[in-house]
C-alpha cells in the first residue's frame, strides 16, 4: 500500500499483469500458466466485451486472406488446424464454401485456386450444382464454387476454458470489471498499475514484474497511459446479424472482394450474417445501427436469396482492432490482419509488453509470441505448449455450447431442475453452477455475467422471459437483496434491446411488444420511482 | 366428414377477442343487438387483471385519472380517450366492469383515484379497477400492514422472496415463505392455472390454508399469486379467508397467468349464453362490403363460416394478435389494409434507449378514425359507413407505457357500438 493511497485500497501481486479478457489476453494467461507463470488478469469490463465476442466466429481456412494477404492466409491454416486438434470442444468444423454469383468479377474467382495454393489452403472446385447440393440455400446464379476447410469457433467457450485453466495450473486470477486507469515507472520500471472497480469506484493497486496489454481495441489508450506512444489502432466497426435458425450447413463466403454481406456463419442453431466496416473515432459503445443491417442484408440476399424472408432476432457490433503501421491505408478492409507486438523497449520501459491487430483464428499465435518475451525477462525458460496441450473445459465454462443444456438437462433427469431459459433450454442448475463456480463471476454476479457464460438470452425471445426468471431464481437463492436484480434486469434488457432494435420487423416485431408489455406493463420497469420513495406511490 | 358453410346472419359483426372485443360484445347485447364475435384470445394470457383507465405520462404516475384525461386532452388532443367525454368513459368503464362482475369475476374500483395495484416483482403500478381477489392487497400496503407473502416451490412465475426484496424499502412488515401445494409436493414446476383449478375444490383449500396457517404468526394479512380458481375466483377467496382467519390477496404472475385465463373463460362460457354467437380462435380471412351490409369470410375445422352483418366492428389488436403486420420499412393494418400514417423509415420506430420516458413511437402508430369511431383511408376518407374500429388498433395511444389498454378498449368500443347502433335496423335496446 502506497502513502498516497485512497483509503481501502486493495492490493495485488503477480509475476504478470495481464490487461484485457479478450481471447488474446486470456490465451496469453493460459499460454503463461502452461510455463508455470501466476498472472492477474484484469478488464475494464468482463471477457470478450470488445472484438472477441463481436464477431462470427469463424475459424478462417485462410480462404479470405489469400488474395490480400497471403502471410495471413497461412499463418490462419496452420492456427486453425492447432485449434483443431486442442481444442475440439470449441470448435464445428462445418466446412465452408467460396461462391462467386453472377455480377460477381468471374477474373477473382479464377484466381481463387492458384491464391490458396501459394499459401497452401486446400481448395477444391465445385460445380455449381455440387455448390448448391452441399449448399441448397445457395443462390441459383452462382457460377464458381470452391470447397474449404472453414470451420466455427465458440470465443466464449474459448476464452472461458482459457481462464479456467489458468486458474487450475498457477492460481493465476481474474478480475473482471478492473480499469487500468494510471502506470506509477521508475527508472525504465513499471512498479505498479493502478485500477479502479467499475462497479465499486474501489481503488487497486496491482504490482507485477511484467504487464502485458493485450487491450484490443483499447491498446492504444493503455499503452499511453504507460507513456507508450508507439502503438496506433484503426478501430473498423463491423456489424453482424444473427438469424432463428441455422441457414447453411457449413460457412457461405461470397468469393470476391471481401464487402458487406459477404459470409454467412453457422453457430450452432442459428446463423450469423456479417460483416460491415465502417471506420470510428472510438471504440466506446457501439451499437449497431439500422443503415449497417439493412446494407450486409441487401449484399448477403444475393449470395443467399431466403435470407429475405428470414426473421432475425438480434445484431450485434464489435470493434476491430487493426494495426495501423505508418504511411498504410486506412481503409479498415484493406489493412492487415497482422498483428505486432511491441516490447517497448525504445520507449523506454523494459516491462511492458502490448500487442496489436491479429485474429481470433491467430489468437494463439499471439499469445505464444507473447509469452516468449515475457517468460523470457522473467527469466522463465519453459517452452510455449499451446499448440499441443489440450483445453480442457471445466464445469461452468461449458454451458456457452449451443445445445449442451439441453442434453444436460434431459440425461441429469430431475424434476426439480426448472427450465429458467425456454428458447435455449437453460435449467437452474446451470445457473446455480455459474453462480457458484465461473471464473470472475463469483462476487456481484449479473444477469449480463450469467448470460455470458451460458445460452441464456441469446434464443429468440432474447431474454424477455429467462431476465425475469433467472433474476428471480437468483433473489430466491439469496444472491440478491432488495432492488439489486431489478436494476441488473433493467440493465441486461436495455442492453439487450440495442441489439434487438435493427431487426424489429416481420415475427420480431410481436415479439418485441410482448416484451414491452411484459417488463413495463407487468413489471413496471419503467415506472422508476415507484417502489422506492417514502409514499410508494410515485408522488414526489 | 361432409364440409359445410355455415351462415350467420347478425346485426354486428366483432371481429377481435381480447378486450376491446369482449367489451364491444358486452355493449351490444346489451343494447339487445344480435352480435357474432371472431377472434384469437392470444393477448389475454398477459394480463394482470387490473383495468386501468390513464395511470402514467412520461414515466410519471397520474394519480387522478380524469384529471389525467383533462391533462391529455390539451397535448395528445388525438388520443383515443381524449375525443371521449369523461361522461362516457365513466358511463363506459362502470358498465363493463358491473357486467363483468355480474359474470362471476368480481371487480372493485375504490373511488375516483388510481390504485397502487401488487406487480408480480415487487414493484406497483396506478390502475382504477381492481379484481376483488387482489383488493386487500392494496390496502395491506397503503397501511404498511405485516403481511406474510407465500409462494410454492416449483412455480417458477412468481417468488415471494423478490416480491418481498423490491417491496420493502416502501412496506417493511412484509416477509415471505414458501410452501408445498398439496398434491404436487415432489418439487417439479408447477403452472399456476393447474392449481388455481386445483383450488376449486373444498378438500384442497382446506389442505393448502392449513400450511399457510403454520406460517401466519402475527401476519395481518396473506398474500398468494395468483392461483384462487379459475371460474368461482370470488368464492374460492372468500372461502380461503375465511380458513386463514385473516384478509387474504392475490398477486398477478408473470405469463401465462390466472388473471387472463379467468376473463377468456368466463367470456367463451357466458356471452355465447347471452345470446353471441362466438367463433373462437380463428381469424377472419377476409371482408366484404357491399350494398346488403358487411360480410366476413373464415374457415374452421368444419369448413367455411360466413357472418353476414349490418356492420362490424374492428378489435384486433396490435402486433401480437394481428391487427398490425411490421413489414421491414412499413406497418399495414392485417385485415382490410387500413392506412397507418407513419414515418418514412424504420429508424424512426424505436428510440435508443429501451426505457425513454417518451415510449416508442411505433407504439402510437394505429388506425386514425372520425369522430363516430370509423377508420379512414389515407386521404382522410371513410374506408366504409358500417366499419368502426376500437381498441389498441387505434393510433395516438400507448397503452403500454400510458396504462390505459383497458381504458381505451372500453371506451372506444362503448363509442364504436354506440355510433353503429345508429345504422342498425330494429334494435330492442334492452336498457330502456
Amino acid at each position: 500500500m502506497n502513502a498516497y493511497d485512497p483509503v481501502g485500497t486493495k492490493v495485488f501481486e503477480t509475476e504478470v499483469l495481464i490487461i484485457g479478457g479478450g481471447v488474446t489476453g486470456t490465451g496469453m494467461m493460459r499460454d503463461l500458466a502452461l510455463r508455470g507463470v501466476n498472472c492477474l488478469l484484469i478488464d475494464q469490463k468482463d471477457l470478450n466485451a470488445g472484438a472477441s465476442g463481436g464477431n462470427h466466429g469463424l475459424l478462417h481456412s485462410g480462404g479470405r486472406y489469400a488474395a490480400t494477404d497471403w502471410q495471413t492466409a497461412a499463418e490462419c491454416r496452420v492456427e486453425a488446424q492447432i485449434l483443431k486438434n486442442t481444442a475440439q470442444d470449441c470448435i464445428d468444423e462445418c466446412g465452408g464454401i467460396f461462391a462467386a454469383v453472377e455480377g460477381d468479377d468471374p477474373d477473382f474467382a479464377a484466381c481463387f485456386p492458384d491464391r490458396c495454393a501459394k499459401a497452401g489452403i486446400p481448395c477444391h472446385s465445385l460445380s455449381p450444382a455440387e455448390a448448391r447440393a452441399r449448399e441448397p440455400s445457395l443462390s441459383d446464379k452462382v457460377f464458381a464454387a470452391f470447397a474449404v476447410e472453414d470451420a466455427t469457433i465458440d470465443p466464449f467457450h474459448i476464452t472461458l476454458g482459457n481462464v479456467n485453466h489458468a486458474q487450475k495450473l498457477t492460481d493465476s486470477v481474474y478480475c473482471p470489471h478492473t480499469e487500468a486507469v494510471d502506470f506509477e515507472v521508475a527508472s525504465g520500471t513499471i512498479t505498479s498499475v493502478l485500477c479502479r472497480d467499475n462497479r465499486t469506484g474501489d481503488s487497486v493497486r496491482i504490482r507485477a514484474k511484467q504487464v502485458v496489454n493485450a487491450a484490443g481495441a483499447w491498446a492504444m489508450n493503455v499503452a499511453r497511459l504507460a507513456g507508450c506512444t508507439d502503438v496506433a489502432v484503426l478501430y473498423a466497426k463491423g456489424t453482424l446479424i444473427i438469424s432463428n435458425a441455422r441457414m447453411s450447413n457449413g460457412v457461405i463466403n461470397r468469393l470476391r472482394v471481401p464487402g458487406d454481406g459477404d459470409i454467412l456463419v453457422p453457430g450452432g442453431t442459428v446463423s450469423l450474417l456479417g460483416t460491415s466496416s465502417d471506420n470510428i473515432a472510438s471504440p466506446d459503445d457501439v451499437r449497431p445501427t439500422i443503415n449497417e443491417v439493412d446494407r450486409i442484408l441487401r449484399e448477403g440476399i444475393g449470395l443467399v436469396p431466403s435470407l429475405e424472408h428470414t426473421r432475425f432476432i438480434r445484431a450485434f457490433s464489435g470493434v476491430r482492432p487493426l494495426l495501423q503501421t505508418p504511411g498504410t491505408d486506412v481503409d479498415g478492409r484493406k489493412a492487415s490482419r497482422g498483428f505486432r507486438l511491441f516490447d517497448h523497449e525504445d520507449q523506454g520501459l523494459s516491462n511492458f509488453a502490448s500487442l496489436v491487430g491479429g485474429k481470433l483464428t491467430t489468437y494463439r499465435l499471439m499469445a505464444e509470441k507473447t509469452g516468449d518475451l515475457v517468460a523470457r525477462r522473467l527469466g522463465n525458460e519453459a517452452p510455449c505448449t499451446t499448440a499441443t496441450a489440450l483445453l480442457p473445459t471445466g464445469e461452468a465454462d461449458r454451458w456457452t455450447k449451443p445445445g449442451f443444456a439441453p442434453r444436460y438437462w434431459y440425461k441429469r433427469n430431475d424434476p426439480t431442475d426448472a427450465i429458467l431459459c425456454e428458447c435455449e433450454m437453460v435449467p437452474q442448475s446451470a445457473v446455480n453452477e455459474i453462480a457458484a463456480d465461473a471464473v470472475g463471476a463469483e462476487k456481484n454476479m449479473t444477469l449480463r455475467a450469467i448470460a455470458l457464460r451460458s445460452r441464456i438470452g441469446k434464443g429468440s425471445c432474447q431474454g424477455s422471459f429467462c431476465a425475469a426468471r433467472v433474476t428471480s431464481h437468483l433473489y430466491e437463492r439469496d444472491v440478491y437483496e432488495c432492488g439489486e436484480g431489478r436494476d441488473h434486469m433493467r440493465d441486461f434488457v436495455s442492453e439487450r434491446f440495442k441489439g434487438v432494435r435493427p431487426v424489429v420487423w416481420g415475427k420480431q416485431m410481436p415479439q418485441m411488444e410482448l416484451a414491452e408489455a411484459l417488463h413495463c406493463g407487468l413489471m413496471g420497469l419503467d415506472l422508476q420511482d415507484v417502489g422506492n420513495n417514502e409514499n410508494g406511490d410515485g408522488t414526489a | 366428414m361432409k364440409r359445410q358453410t355455415r351462415h350467420h346472419n347478425v346485426q354486428l359483426a366483432v371481429i377481435g377477442t381480447g378486450l376491446a372485443g369482449l367489451a364491444a360484445s358486452i355493449f351490444a347485447l346489451e343494447r339487445g343487438i344480435t352480435t357474432a364475435q371472431i377472434g384469437n384470445t392470444g393477448a389475454v394470457a398477459y394480463t394482470t387483471g387490473y383495468f386501468d383507465l390513464l395511470g402514467a405520462t412520461g414515466g410519471h404516475v397520474i394519480n387522478d385519472p380524469w384529471q389525467g384525461i383533462d391533462a391529455l386532452r390539451r397535448v395528445e388532443p388525438d388520443h383515443p380517450l381524449s375525443r371521449i367525454s369523461n361522461d362516457d368513459i365513466r358511463t363506459a368503464f362502470v358498465l363493463f366492469t358491473k357486467a363483468v362482475s355480474a359474470m362471476g369475476v368480481g371487480y372493485t374500483q375504490l373511488g375516483e383515484r388510481n390504485q397502487m395495484a401488487l406487480l408480480p416483482a415487487g414493484l406497483a403500478k396506478p390502475t382504477l379497477s381492481v379484481p376483488n381477489t387482489m383488493m386487500s392487497g392494496i390496502i395491506a400496503r397503503e397501511r404498511r400492514a405485516r403481511a406474510l407473502i407465500v409462494d410454492f416451490a416449483g412455480l417458477q412465475n412468481f417468488s415471494a422472496k423478490e416480491f418481498c426484496a423490491n417491496m420493502g424499502p416502501s412496506w417493511p412488515g412484509l416477509s415471505a415463505v414458501s410452501v408445498a401445494f398439496p398434491d404436487m409436493e415432489c418439487g417439479g414446476q408447477l403452472y399456476a392455472e393447474v392449481m388455481a383449478r386445483a383450488l376449486e375444490v373444498p378438500k384442497n383449500r382446506a389442505r393448502l390454508a392449513e400450511r399457510i396457517c403454520e406460517h401466519i404468526g402475527d401476519a395481518q394479512y396473506v398474500g398468494l399469486p395468483a392461483i384462487l380458481g379459475i371460474h368461482k375466483p370470488d368464492i374460492v377467496h372468500h372461502e380461503m379467508e375465511q380458513l386463514l382467519g385473516v384478509p387474504l390477496f392475490e398477486i398477478p404472475t408473470l405469463p401465462p397467468a390466472v388473471p387472463g385465463i379467468r376473463l377468456r373463460e368466463m367470456f367463451e362460457q357466458v356471452l355465447p349464453k347471452n345470446g353471441l354467437s362466438l367463433v373462437p380462435q380463428q381469424k377472419v380471412q377476409r371482408v366484404e362490403f357491399d350494398a346488403k351490409g358487411v360480410t366476413l369470410y373464415l374457415q374452421d375445422n368444419f369448413g367455411d363460416v360466413v357472418i353476414e352483418a349490418e356492420a362490424a366492428i374492428l378489435a384486433t389488436g396490435r402486433f401480437l394478435s394481428g391487427g398490425l403486420v411490421a413489414d421491414r420499412n412499413d406497418v399495414r393494418e392485417g385485415l382490410l389494409d387500413i392506412a397507418v400514417r407513419q414515418p418514412d423509415n424504420r429508424a424512426d420506430w424505436h428510440r435508443q434507449d429501451y426505457f425513454d420516458a417518451r415510449g416508442h413511437p411505433i407504439n402510437r402508430l394505429g388506425i386514425d378514425v372520425d369522430e363516430q369511431g370509423r377508420p379512414l383511408n389515407a386521404q382522410g376518407n371513410l374506408v366504409d359507413e358500417r366499419l368502426f374500429a376500437a381498441g389498441t388498433v387505434l393510433a395516438h395511444q400507448d397503452w403500454v407505457r400510458q396504462r390505459c389498454g383497458a381504458g381505451v378498449a372500453i371506451a372506444s368500443s362503448y363509442k364504436a357500438v354506440e355510433s353503429a347502433s345508429k345504422i342498425l335496423i330494429n334494435t330492442h335496446d334492452l336498457r330502456t
